[in-house]
């Protein structure tokens, strides 16, 4: 019973790294309706970007919110350059321009920052959360994050009239522009807050996995799995997922006899396939119907 | 009559010794040599999830550059030709044969990873071209006699475990073991040597083994597990960066076991520090190679020469990853090599001649660690030393250690 | 007179241009063994099997509109098919071919009855699991006495038959081209056909399909399988031209590879595949050479330039083109 229990609390400690990168994967698909595959190495680069600050000798919470800002803007200028040239092309080529992006954003980072293991710094310490147990304070710090972001982005996208317009542009592009919504750069916004997005949660999660330009790649992966169980419609959604998902996958390589500790990754995966056939929308996901 | 038959019967015979010793004297090459160079091939993953390894390639090419501006080899230079193959074996088979066949090398050196081995292992030995000091421990690459042009460099994975297995019974020999490793041929190779080190015990000492794939973000649910199995002694067998998520996560759930780390990851700067120079007081391990990231070394000549080469050839180097020295000792044997082969640059000349080095020291080995090969003997480096991190530095304990084992 | 006719209609068929560059090509193509070194052989070799993977996606993807991210699963299927055929059963290489293509059907049918109920990205991530989670089932310990587990499982090529005068790479190479041409026929000859048509019919317009009596269900799993059988294809000649096979030679890297050529050679065209495979094979290769460090993201840089200057593919490019010359042409008489 204990064993289950510690499982399940390294699980949400896991499942928190998951949980902030499909945060940022629903932002980009509410905002442009596509996954974005290079979402992971976004994250990654912006968190070296923090690294190399933190190097130059920048207090941490400067170099925190001036890469949060930097990324931003990165993530504007990624949209307007590379993906508007190509609006026209047809859905499938633009997976491959993310693909394309993914390379680059790698390929860059090993070579300007090598691939050897970096420590990033921990704001929250790293003493264990109450004594002995297995979750620590930057875990429980990493949740109230991810919470404070979920709110924001809820305010954001109810309350304000930006948030709605871009809720428009994803829904109904061309009645959003009818009605006056500079759609192009409604677009460019949510990928900037995407960036934004993924460099928190890279900067999260590097404490813990050490910073190194393949850092994100499962991550990706995982994040995707949450995003897709919680509802890729649902931000709220896709936080429940990706917790799911690290306790779901901790628990299956510990108790599932033989073949569990190897095939944990299937498991994971095998479970998100299944929900996906009795829920195709996710969890929590809304419903898409159209019109025939 | 007859004293001009046997004038002329004289002078044939002398013409003929000395042609003969002349033919002796004279160059031969393969295709990959001639006068002016020598061309050597190497398979690298310079993309993809084992890209840290690149390094390695990096590394080489930096010093065969300096051995280039020193001079050469025998007055040759060195054209080193690395390729990609992405850690993928399909890949490694297309770039040998292009180096092979296209590029036409001597020698094919440090080409990396098991799988990409394995590939190509059977083409390079049908091509009868060297497949030399290849960049992976594992314990099948020192097979003479299926395998004549293939021979291994670092000490095999088992080798290092039996180390280990043999200190266990004989300091705790009632201790149970948890065993953390990745799950692939390095990995295992290491989980086998230690099964194999313990003998009729393993079954007994032996409670909990779990594995982790590169694709697992954190070690930490294998952690948890391996402290509920109740074991004492904690053999962790990681790559650098799951090393030092593994030692960080034992401290933080106040897990305090005898802990065996495999070589691959024992560098300071690269592993230990990020893990916390505090977690790892106590870690024993074994080496071959000095840590470059050890502050007692500043005055040791061999680390000063490889300070040198570092500062001069490869500046944008990272100076705290093992991977760097590695390289570096890997060329350097090499170069012993075909200095031996004189102006005798066959492919087979090439493999008599890696496999006759004697007590061979190169300057960043550890002391009393010697490269040793024979026509039987295709393991080059077969010793480790055991050592102890006391906080700050590698220190040995006990003498270097011959690790015998099996074969494959 | 009758024979006047059909020299009419010989001449006719060798006025479109279709039929005259395939002609060129497969004189190309069966000339090029003895003019080529070996090892650039190996390359076109592993190029075509990669085009026959390709044309399995297309299948799908292209023309069915099913989202697949998780081909190197098939073609992994097909590989180690063939490989344990010839390693442990020690049957004949040729035999292989046929055996995995048949397995990879029923698998791909398998998998496409639960796919039926995802939509677009959904069916992309299960595709895409598949494919991350087949080097972690090729290696686990239940499989691993069939698999090699990590070690894989190493073939011996086989050698040209009846004694002909042609070295294995040759020989594997005109195998690889006779079922290239093979498939890639029948491929044509399904697509034209009322199935095609069926298929095209679902990716384009599903509502109206079913409403005109297609078997939703049927179709798409049938073509599932159809296009797993191609890429098992493709994986077991793979496994015979490279002689080894392990886990790590299929991650899903390859499936996202696989997935590239796809959209570079164009989506829902056949002889695009060829391209495609031949984009996979050799376009990372210029990559490297223009930078060793920067590898991939010249590769990358690349890709961007190509979708950028050929939004459908190659064979939307070549389709423009044709357009353009004909326009003139016609407009000329």
């Amino acid at each position: 019973m204990e064993l289950f229990l510690q499982q399940v609390i390294a699980g949400l400690s896991t499942g928190g790294i998951y949980a902030c990168m499909a945060l940022a994967i629903v932002m980009i698909y509410q905002a442009i309706d596509q996954l974005n595959f290079a979402q992971g190495e976004m994250a990654m680069f912006s968190t070296f970007i923090a690294w190399q600050l933190l190097q130059w000798g920048l207090p941490y919470w400067v170099a925190f919110f001036l890469t949060i800002a930097i990324s931003f803007l990165v993530g504007i200028v990624i949209e307007r350059v590379v993906f508007k040239p190509l609006k026209s092309a047809p859905v499938l080529s633009h997976v491959v321009i993310f693909i394309a992006l993914f390379g680059i954003l790698n390929s860059g980072a090993g070579f300007i920052w090598d691939f050897t293991v970096k420590t990033f710094p921990n704001p929250f310490g790293t003493k264990p959360l109450f004594g002995q147990s297995v979750i620590s304070i930057h875990d429980a710090g990493m949740i109230v994050v991810i919470s404070i972001l979920l709110v924001l982005l809820f305010a954001f996208f109810r309350y304000t009239r930006v948030g709605l317009a871009m809720r428009a542009t994803a829904a109904n592009p061309d009645s959003a522009r009818l009605v006056g919504i500079r759609v192009g750069w409604m677009i460019a916004l949510g990928w900037g807050m995407a960036a934004a997005i993924g460099a928190v949660a890279g900067m999260m999660i590097a404490p813990v996995v050490f910073l190194e330009p393949n850092m994100m790649l499962s991550i990706l992966l995982y994040g995707f799995a949450g995003a897709v169980v919680g509802g890729l419609t649902s931000p709220f959604g896709a936080v429940v997922g990706g917790f799911s998902v690290g306790v779901i996958e901790n628990l299956a390589g510990t108790f599932i006899p033989y073949v569990g500790r190897e095939l944990k990754l299937t498991i994971a995966l095998a479970l998100i396939v299944a929900v996906l056939t009795v829920r195709p929308s996710g969890l929590f996901g809304r419903v898409v119907v159209t019109r025939v | 009559m007859k004293r001009q038959g046997l004038y002329l019967l004289t002078a044939a015979a002398l013409a003929l010794a000395f042609g003969m010793s002349s033919a002796f004297a004279q160059k031969k090459y393969d295709p990959g040599a001639s006068d002016t160079e020598i061309k050597i091939g190497n398979i690298n993953p310079y993309s993809g999830p084992a890209s840290a390894y690149g390094l390695i390639g990096k590394t080489i090419a930096a010093y065969f550059n300096k051995v280039n501006a020193e001079g050469g080899i025998n007055g040759r230079k060195i054209n080193f030709i690395s390729y990609d193959d992405a850690y993928s074996p399909p890949k490694a088979v297309e770039q040998a044969r292009k180096l092979v066949e296209s590029d036409e090398v001597l020698l094919i050196f440090q080409s990396l990873g098991t799988p990409s081995n394995t590939a190509i292992q059977k083409y390079m030995n049908a091509k009868k071209v060297p497949q030399l000091f290849v960049a992976t421990g594992a314990t099948k690459w020192g097979d003479p006699k299926h395998f004549p042009w293939t021979m291994g460099w670092q000490p095999p994975y088992q080798a290092e475990a039996r180390i280990y297995a043999k200190y266990l019974l004989d300091k705790h020999p009632n201790a149970k073991i948890g065993i953390l490793y990745q799950n692939d041929d390095y990995g295992k190779d290491y989980v086998k040597g230690m099964t194999d080190g313990l003998g009729a015990k393993a079954t007994t000492m032996i409670v909990a083994e779990q594995p982790y794939e590169t694709s697992d973000p954190t070690v930490d649910s294998q952690m948890v597990n391996l402290k509920a199995s109740g074991a004492e002694v904690f053999f962790n067998v990681t790559t650098p960066k799951f090393a030092a998520q593994a030692i960080k996560k034992s401290a933080e759930i106040g897990w305090k076991p005898l802990h065996l780390l495999n070589n691959v990851s024992q560098s300071i700067g690269g592993v230990l520090k990020p893990a916390g120079l505090d977690n790892s007081t106590g870690i024993l391990s074994s080496y071959y190679l000095k840590d470059a990231t050890d502050p007692g070394l500043t005055n040791d000549s061999g680390y000063k020469d490889w300070l040198a080469f570092m500062d001069k050839y490869f500046a944008e180097g990272d100076k705290t990853s093992s991977f760097t020295v590695y390289g570096y000792t890997a060329a350097q044997t090499l170069v012993q090599v075909l200095k031996q082969c004189g102006d005798n640059l066959t492919h087979a000349n090439v493999m008599k001649q890696a496999a006759a080095l004697k007590d061979l020291e190169l300057g960043m080995l550890l002391p009393g660690i010697k490269i040793n090969t024979s026509e039987t003997d295709f393991y080059p480096i077969k010793q480790l030393q055991m050592q102890r991190f006391n906080g700050e530095r590698w220190q040995s304990i006990g003498p270097v250690m011959s690790g015998d084992f099996g074969g494959s | 007179m009758a024979q006047s006719r059909e020299w009419t209609n010989v001449h006719a068929a060798l006025a479109r241009p279709e039929v005259t560059l395939t002609i060129v090509v497969l004189t190309v193509a069966i000339v090029l063994p003895f003019a080529v070194k070996s090892f650039v052989l190996f390359q076109l070799t592993l190029a075509m099997i990669y085009g026959v993977a390709i044309l399995g996606l297309n299948l799908l993807t292209g023309f069915n509109g099913q989202f697949s991210l998780g081909h190197s699963a098939f073609f992994a299927l097909g590989a180690y098919t063939a490989a344990i055929m010839m390693d442990h059963f020690e049957i004949a290489y040729y035999w292989t071919l046929p055996a995995a293509g048949l397995i990879c059907l029923v698998f791909g049918f398998l998998f496409g009855l639960p796919a039926l109920r995802l939509e677009g990205i959904y069916l992309a991530l299960a595709t895409f699991s598949l494919a991350v989670a087949t080097p972690q089932i090729l290696k686990s310990t239940p499989l691993e006495p069939w698999t090699g587990g990590v070690q894989g499982i190493v073939i011996i090529k086989p050698d040209a038959p009846f004694g002909l005068p042609l070295s294995s790479d040759q020989w594997l190479y005109f195998l690889t081209l006779a079922v290239v041409v093979l498939m890639f026929v029948c491929a044509a000859n399904l697509i034209d056909s009322r199935t095609g048509r069926a298929i095209i019919a679902i990716r384009d317009h599903p509502i109206a399909a079913r409403a005109m009596g297609i078997n939703i269900a049927f179709y798409k799993s049938v073509t599932f399988g159809v296009s797993a059988l191609y890429t098992g294809v493709a994986g077991a000649l793979g496994a015979i031209v490279i002689q080894f096979v392990a886990p790590d030679s299929f991650t899903f890297t390859f499936a996202i590879a696989l997935f590239v050529g796809l959209v570079v050679g164009g989506v829902g065209s056949i002889p695009g595949a060829l391209f495609g495979g031949l984009f996979v094979l050799f376009v990372p290769n210029i990559a490297e050479q223009v930078s060793k460090g920067l590898a991939g993201a010249v590769y990358g840089v690349i890709l961007i330039l190509v979708i950028y200057l050929m939004p459908s593919g190659s064979a939307g490019l070549v389709r423009l083109i044709v357009s353009k010359v004909t326009r003139d042409s016609v407009q000329q008489t």
